[in-house]
């Protein structure tokens, strides 16, 4: 009999995922509307799981909890262990939270003219993705958080690669090899920890390993470098626009919704806590990058002609808020670190699944062929206005809290940083408006009425996707307890591994 | 003149040995004395029993006690029994693919020594293959087998000869292109003698300085001669030479490329898995057991040599347009990484290395076993263009190579990624973070190589020009499973074979 407290949730949460991978793809190819429904219906019973995970996590517990572990490769000590704090918990919640409403909005993506592409080799790796992605979160052994790492890279390049749209060769080539080169340099420093820790890769013996300042710089360089290209953190971001513009767009969501957050939780939970001399001394340099990222991507943003493009280039700008927030090292900016890769999930993610609505209505993606489309579809340009806002961090909606808590917390350390990156919530405003203004606002674009598409507004489907997403944009616009009761007390753990060395270097 | 007496020779120990030469001197006989038709099916069954048979007694043999007999000649100990397995593993693999006969009409050409061009070859265009070619690869398995367990230098420079003259002939056999293949041989066979000279001629400064060619003997002799140390260097030298030009590591890899390219593809499937196996095994036993003192010299020297290596077999691999070359240069850059496992030293480096070879091996055998099914009139269309689209249309198969490229680019859950993982932990371990650094830079260059054939196989669109994938026969079928599913399995539950290298890692002196 299995007791309910000592349950798998994890591993159970991390392997239904890729169940339901395998079973999608052995639907017959010529029954699409069965493998989207079972993708749908097995994604929504993931989601229940996860909640059922988040009820059995003990927020006021310990830090690390639903630890399983697997003995795995024993010669070199390697176990498969799972286990979940705060954080890692609200991302597993976004995941299980984002994919059905992703696989709901990707409908009809997979079904492009002209492109005969199986449909549910799509779905299925939209799950077996989930599954990698969990599998990151839930990790507690540096080596099965590598492993999940790359292999996540897989599933990812073929829904770039095949399901994209025009240069997603490219894209999808970039993409991956970028993530590669940053992997490989992990990989390194991962043997690296290996060898200097004693043989091990478990997180909670790791955090115990005594380790030279020079072995942890170059360690943390090497597990920083893979994060910022992942993130992406300036000046590896280059590959963002591309795979964002080039893949689906609710692929684009899971991708800048949630899987690049893998870097920012990457460094909260490895790099932090494993090197915290090394986080405190290479903190300038991160900050520097984060800032110059923040005002870079936003000046690209304005610039952009493609929908996909800047709503990529303005997530690279909110990566530099979070690296902001981590880097503070507050417990109020870490937390507002945590709390935007959640809020950014949510509000990029709609932006992402609206801008897919509008692209896939018109046939393109570039922002000089609408204009007023208000005028014919006004609940959708709605909607895109909702999202907007709320990217921009407008009160009330959820990213502005994670916003402030960031910025305030970073005031009180580091005045010019705060400040600096505060001209990024400026230059947020112009671009999301000006994009609003030039996409559906002004007068009718003439030939946009040709466009059949153009004459079809929201549908039941659409609003099933947006609803859920813009309703908790609004509940933790107001309310974010239930966020952050999970949160705070897994950042004041992770504040607290790089706070003690600190008191004994100044008696 | 002293009597000739037999020395003491424990049969049990080398009977993987015996039942090798002695099925390849009956498929001579086989050759011989039945008629033309009877061949093949006697041939391959006689192959795959002899080669099941010395694993058998191999598996037998394991964790008996390790002892050197016929004379001090040959040396069964843990490592040689390890690769002895791992070698007739892959033989018997490889044996799979050369005895396949329904896939285009077989890879092998009825009679090598008929003019190219000539009415008589193209009447022999589509007759049935030679089946010399199973008793030259059991030959050739044999001289492996022997090349690992030997130990002293003149039984291993006869073991050197026995496995490569085999290998000159097989090259030359191809069935297309037949003229690319011979020119592949003549390189070989070339390039192959002056390695064999330099390989003797060290034999013979090493027996200068050393009074002796056993192993044992020279790790004395090292500590305690009084011969000018020159002869001993040198010696060393030359024999490395010998053996790195067989591991195919820079600078000696020039011939790696036409070989493989001009060689029918089972056979180089042959000379991938199981040739690298033999001069890795041999050069371990020469460095760690012979020369074992001298590892402060030899080290730096390997060292730079393994660099070169990954870099050279990294950067050519970038430009390479035809999937036969693509895989020598990756061929030649994981030699790069399986020295550096060797240079990890000490039972560490023993045990890595022999990972790292087993894990390559499958590998490759599958990418082979692929590379034969994809095919136009003319036989294999290597060509990387003519790959396009290729996953639309065979995606189990395509899917395979898929596997294979991401286990080669050292992507997790692959064996490729275990064996990375082994060697750049114990070279770290044992101090060369060097080495490990260029590891990581020379994976980085060649990922993109093995990243554009899976661009090529699954998101190109088809072409004209894209070849057909011919469903696999039994034979290969059996050769790609085996090579996906051990590629899985290493990189899944590596546990069991790293324990397994662990355990057979030491060397009996």
């Amino acid at each position: 009999v299995v007791q309910l407290n000592d349950f798998p949730y994890l591993s159970v949460l991390t392997v239904a995922p890729l169940v339901g991978a395998v079973v999608v793809a052995l639907l017959p190819r010529r029954a699409p509307e069965l493998a989207k429904r079972v993708a749908l219906i097995w994604s929504l019973g993931v989601l229940v799981l996860a909640g059922v995970t988040w009820a059995a996590f003990n927020a006021d517990g310990d830090r690390l909890q639903l630890r399983e572990s697997y003995s795995w490769i024993p010669r070199w000590g390697i176990n498969v262990t799972f286990a979940t704090d705060g954080i890692a918990l609200v991302m597993l919640a976004l995941i299980a939270l984002l994919v059905p409403l992703v696989i709901l909005a990707s409908w009809h993506d997979a079904e492009k003219p002209g492109i005969k592409r199986s449909v549910p080799a799509f779905f299925a790796l939209i799950l077996a993705l989930e599954c990698t992605m969990i599998g990151v979160f839930a990790a507690a052994d540096v080596f099965l958080f590598y492993v999940f790492f790359e292999v996540m890279l897989v599933p990812m390049y073929f829904l770039i690669g095949s399901y994209g749209g025009a240069r997603r060769q490219y894209a999808a080539v970039k993409f991956f090899l970028y993530s590669l080169v940053g992997g490989l340099f992990m990989l390194a420093a991962l043997v690296g920890l290996w060898v200097a820790g004693g043989q091990t890769l478990d997180w909670q013996a790791l955090t115990q390993a005594d380790l030279s300042t020079g072995t942890e710089r170059w360690l943390f360089l090497g597990f920083f470098l893979a994060f910022a290209i992942k993130a992406p953190f300036f000046p590896f971001h280059t590959w963002l626009p591309d795979a964002g513009g080039a893949a689906p767009a609710g692929i684009a969501a899971l991708l800048v919704g949630l899987l690049d957050k893998v870097a920012t939780f990457g460094i909260l939970r490895y790099s932090l806590p494993l090197f915290p001399d090394a986080s405190r001394w290479f903190a300038p340099a991160a900050l520097t990058l984060a800032v110059i990222g923040i005002i870079y991507a936003a000046l690209l943003a304005v610039g952009q002609n493609d929908l996909k493009r800047l709503v990529a280039y303005t997530s690279i700008a909110h990566f530099g808020f979070i690296g902001v927030g981590i880097f503070a090292f507050t417990t109020q900016a870490g937390t507002g670190a945590v709390l935007y890769m959640v809020n950014h999930g949510l509000a990029t993610g709609l932006l992402f699944v609206v801008v897919g609505m509008f692209v896939a209505r018109r046939g393109s993606a570039l922002i000089s062929d609408f204009g007023g489309a208000g005028k014919l579809v006004p609940l959708l340009a709605g909607v895109l206005l909702f999202a907007g806002l709320a990217s921009l961090s407008m009160p009330g909606m959820a990213p502005f809290i994670s916003e402030f808590l960031v910025l305030a917390g970073t005031f009180t350390e580091n005045r010019p940083v705060a400040v600096i990156a505060t001209l990024g919530i400026i230059l947020a405003a112009a671009y999301v408006l000006w994009m609003i203004q030039r996409t559906t606002h002004g007068p009718l674009n003439p030939t946009l009425q040709s466009v059949d598409g153009m004459r079809r507004d929201l549908t039941i489907r659409e609003r099933v996707v947006v609803a859920p997403m813009i309703a908790l944009i609004v509940l933790f616009g107001f309310y974010p307890k239930p966020l952050t009761d999970v949160i705070n007390p897994a950042v004041e753990a992770t504040l607290a591994d790089l706070e003690p060395v600190t008191t004994e270097a100044q008696p | 003149v002293t009597d000739f007496t037999l020395p003491d020779i424990d049969y049990a120990a080398i009977a993987p040995l015996l039942v090798l030469f002695g099925v390849a001197c009956a498929g001579v006989l086989v050759e011989a004395f039945l008629p033309r038709r009877l061949r093949h099916p006697v041939q391959l069954w006689l192959a795959l029993l002899g080669v099941l048979a010395a694993l058998v007694a191999v598996v037998v043999r394991a964790g008996a006690e390790d002892i050197v007999t016929a004379g001090g000649s040959v040396t069964v100990d843990g490592p040689a029994l390890f690769m002895q397995g791992a070698l007739l593993v892959f033989g018997l693999v490889a044996l799979l693919l050369i005895g396949e006969r329904r896939v285009g009409v077989g890879a092998f050409v009825a009679q090598a020594a008929i003019p190219v061009g000539s009415m008589a070859d193209r009447r022999q265009a589509n007759a049935p293959g030679a089946t010399e070619v199973f008793p030259l690869t059991m030959f050739s398995l044999g001289g492996m087998a022997l090349f690992i367990t030997a130990s002293d230098l003149l039984v291993m420079f006869i073991a050197l000869e026995v496995l490569s003259l085999p290998l000159y002939l097989m090259c030359a056999l191809a069935r297309r292109q037949r003229l690319i293949s011979q020119e592949a041989a003549v390189k070989y066979f070339l390039l192959g003698a002056y390695a064999s000279g330099f390989f003797l001629f060290g034999v013979v400064l090493a027996y200068g300085f050393a009074g002796s060619v056993d192993f044992a003997a020279i790790h004395t002799a090292v500590d305690e001669s009084t011969m000018n140390p020159a002869l001993l260097y040198v010696g060393l030298a030359l024999i490395v030479m010998g053996l790195l030009f067989k591991a195919a590591a820079a600078p000696f890899h020039v011939w790696t490329p036409d070989v493989y390219q001009g060689s029918p593809t089972p056979i180089t499937a042959f000379m991938a898995a199981c040739t690298k196996v033999a001069a890795f095994g041999g050069l371990l036993r020469v460095t760690y057991v012979a020369f074992e003192q001298l590892a402060d010299d030899w080290l730096p020297v390997l060292g730079v040599i393994a660099v070169l290596t990954m870099l050279v077999g990294a950067v050519m691999a970038v430009t390479q347009t035809d999937i036969k070359r693509l895989l020598a240069y990756s061929w030649i850059a994981n030699a790069g990484y399986v020295l550096v496992g060797v240079l990890a030293v000490g039972r560490a480096g023993a045990s890595t290395t022999m990972f790292y070879l087993v894990a390559y091996g499958f590998a490759v055998l599958g990418a082979f076993a692929v590379i034969s099914l994809v095919r136009d009139q003319d036989g294999e269309a290597p060509h990387l263009s003519r790959w396009a689209g290729l996953g639309r249309s065979s995606p189990v198969v395509a899917g395979v190579f898929t596997l294979v490229m991401l286990a080669l680019a050292g992507i997790p859950l692959t064996g490729g990624f275990t064996a990375k993982f082994a060697v750049f932990g114990a070279a770290l371990e044992a101090g060369e973070t060097w080495l490990v650094i260029a590891g990581v830079i020379s994976s980085v260059i060649i990922a993109f190589p093995y990243l554009r054939v899976v661009v090529m196989m699954w998101l190109s669109e088809p072409t004209d020009a894209t070849a057909r994938m011919v469903s696999p026969g039994v034979l290969t079928g059996a050769a790609l499973g085996v090579g996906a599913f051990a590629t899985i399995a290493l990189g899944v539950v590596p546990g069991p074979v790293l324990d397994l290298a662990h355990d057979a890692a030491l060397f009996l002196r």
